[in-house]
C-alpha cells in the first residue's frame, strides 16, 4: 500500500498546544502580506512548513496545491490541505480537521476582516472623489491582470510555443468565454477529454 | 481636446448611475446569497473569478458589469484570497455582515469537503497518465477562461474617466510588467495602480 502511494506519504511529527498556537500565529502573520491571493505567500509558507519545521514533505506540499487547483472553488483551499497534512502527520483524521480548522481561520480572519471594513467604508463614500478615483484608476489595471493571470497559466502549463496544441485550447476557450455564453463546464470538460486521451 | 469632452461626459455619467435608483436584481435571501455561491463555486475548476462573472453580471445581473471591475478592484489590492474577498463585498451589498458571512460560507464549505475527499483519492491516481493529462487540459482551459474574462471586461472600461487610450496604455504596461516581466504584484498594484488613481483623481476634478 505505502509502495503505491509514494506522493503522500506521511511523516510523524508530535504536535504539542504550543505548535498550533505556533500555526495559527504563522497563518494570522501570512493573512495580511498575502496581496494578490494566499498563493503569494506559498514560498513562505514552504519555509516554515517544510524547511523550518518539518511538519510536512516536499512531496505533501506540492500535492496539497496541485489538488486544490484541480479541484472546484477557491485555489485558497490549498492552506486547508496544508493544515490537514500537518494535522494527519500528527495523528489522524482528528488532528487532520484540526489542522483545516487552525489554517483557514488563520489565513482567513485577518484579511478578510480588513476587507469587510475597508469595502464598509468605501461603499459609505463612494460619492467621494478619492474613492471614485481609486475605483476608475484601479480599473485598466484589475483588468489587464486577468489577461496577465491567464498568460502566466499558460505558460506555466507548459505553454511553450512547441506545445502549439495546448495554445489553441487557450486560444479557443477565450475566445469562446468572450464572444459567446456557452456554459464553463462544457470548455472544461473537453479541455479533460483532451487531456485524458493525451492530444494536448 | 477629444480627453477633455469625453472627461466631461463621463463624469457626468458616473454621477447619473450612482444617483438614479433603477430597479436592479438582487439575492432574495440569505439562503439564496449562500446557495447561489456554493453552485457557482462548484463550477470553478482552477479558479472562480470568470464563474462570478458570468453568473453575477451576465445571468442573475445582480452586478453591472462596471460595479464588478470596481469590487474586483478592491477585492484585488486587498490582502486575501481575492475570490473569497469578492464575495464577500457582493454578500454584504445587499444583506451586511450577515450577508458577507453567507457569501463567504457558500464560496468555501463544499469546496472544502471536495477537495478533502480529493486528497483522499489523490494517491490512487495521481500516477495515472490520463489523470495527469485531464488536469493539464483543465488547466489550460481555467486559463483560457481567465483570459477571456478579462477581455471581456475590456468593455466596462469604455465609460472609464481616464478615457479608453489610457485605459490601454495602462493596461498594457500592467501585463508587461506581471506577465512578461514576472514584477511582484504588490508594486505594481501601488505604483502602475497609484498612477492611474491619481491620474483619475485629477481627471474627476470638479
Amino acid at each position: 500500500m505505502t509502495d503505491s502511494t509514494p506522493l503522500v506519504q506521511l511523516v510523524d511529527v508530535a504536535l504539542g498546544p504550543q505548535d498550533w498556537l505556533t500555526l495559527f500565529l504563522h497563518y494570522l502573520s501570512l493573512s495580511l502580506l498575502s496581496i494578490g491571493g494566499a498563493i503569494t505567500t506559498a514560498p513562505d509558507m514552504h519555509r516554515f512548513l517544510v524547511d523550518q519545521q518539518g511538519w510536512l514533505t516536499d512531496a505533501q506540499f506540492n500535492a496539497s496545491i496541485a489538488i486544490a487547483q484541480a479541484a472546484p472553488g477557491p485555489n485558497v483551499l490549498f492552506v486547508a490541505l496544508l493544515g490537514w497534512n500537518v494535522g494527519l502527520n500528527a495523528g489522524g483524521m482528528l488532528t487532520g480537521l484540526l489542522g483545516v480548522l487552525v489554517a483557514m481561520t488563520g489565513i482567513l480572519i485577518p484579511s478578510t476582516t480588513l476587507t469587510y471594513l475597508a469595502a464598509s467604508w468605501g461603499h459609505r463614500n463612494r460619492e467621494l472623489r478619492a474613492v471614485r478615483a481609486f475605483k476608475q484608476g484601479m480599473a485598466p489595471i484589475v483588468v489587464a491582470l486577468l489577461i496577465a493571470t491567464g498568460w502566466i497559466l499558460a505558460t506555466a502549463n507548459g505553454g511553450t510555443l512547441k506545445n502549439w496544441p495546448l495554445w489553441l485550447v487557450i486560444a479557443t476557450t477565450a475566445l469562446v468565454v468572450w464572444r459567446t455564453r456557452m456554459h464553463m463546464l462544457w470548455l472544461l470538460g473537453a479541455g479533460a477529454l483532451l487531456g485524458y486521451v493525451g492530444w494536448i | 481636446m477629444t480627453i477633455l469632452t469625453r472627461h466631461t461626459g463621463k463624469s457626468d455619467n458616473v454621477r447619473m448611475r450612482s444617483t438614479t435608483d433603477e430597479p436592479r436584481a438582487q439575492p432574495e435571501s440569505l439562503a439564496d446569497l449562500f446557495m447561489s455561491f456554493t453552485l457557482l463555486a462548484l463550477q470553478g475548476f482552477g479558479g472562480v473569478l470568470a464563474v462570478v462573472q458570468r453568473e453575477m453580471v451576465e445571468k442573475k445581473r445582480w452586478l453591472t458589469r462596471e460595479e464588478f471591475v470596481e469590487d474586483w478592484a478592491v477585492a484585488q489590492i486587498m490582502p486575501g484570497p481575492n475570490v473569497v474577498n469578492l464575495s464577500l463585498m457582493i454578500g454584504s451589498r445587499y444583506f451586511g455582515f450577515k450577508g458577507a458571512m453567507a457569501a463567504l460560507a457558500g464560496m468555501l464549505a463544499a469546496p472544502l469537503v471536495i477537495v478533502l475527499l480529493l486528497a483522499l483519492l489523490y494517491a490512487q491516481f495521481a500516477g495515472h497518465p490520463g489523470v495527469q493529462g485531464a488536469l493539464r487540459g483543465m488547466g489550460a482551459v481555467a486559463a483560457g477562461l481567465i483570459a477571456g474574462t478579462g477581455l471581456k471586461l475590456f468593455g466596462a472600461l469604455q465609460k472609464n474617466v481616464l478615457g479608453l487610450a489610457l485605459c490601454v496604455v495602462f493596461g498594457v504596461l500592467c501585463f508587461v510588467a506581471i506577465a512578461l516581466l514576472r514584477w511582484p504584484l504588490a508594486y505594481v498594484l501601488l505604483g502602475l495602480g497609484g498612477l492611474a488613481c491619481v491620474v483619475a483623481f485629477k481627471k474627476l476634478a470638479p
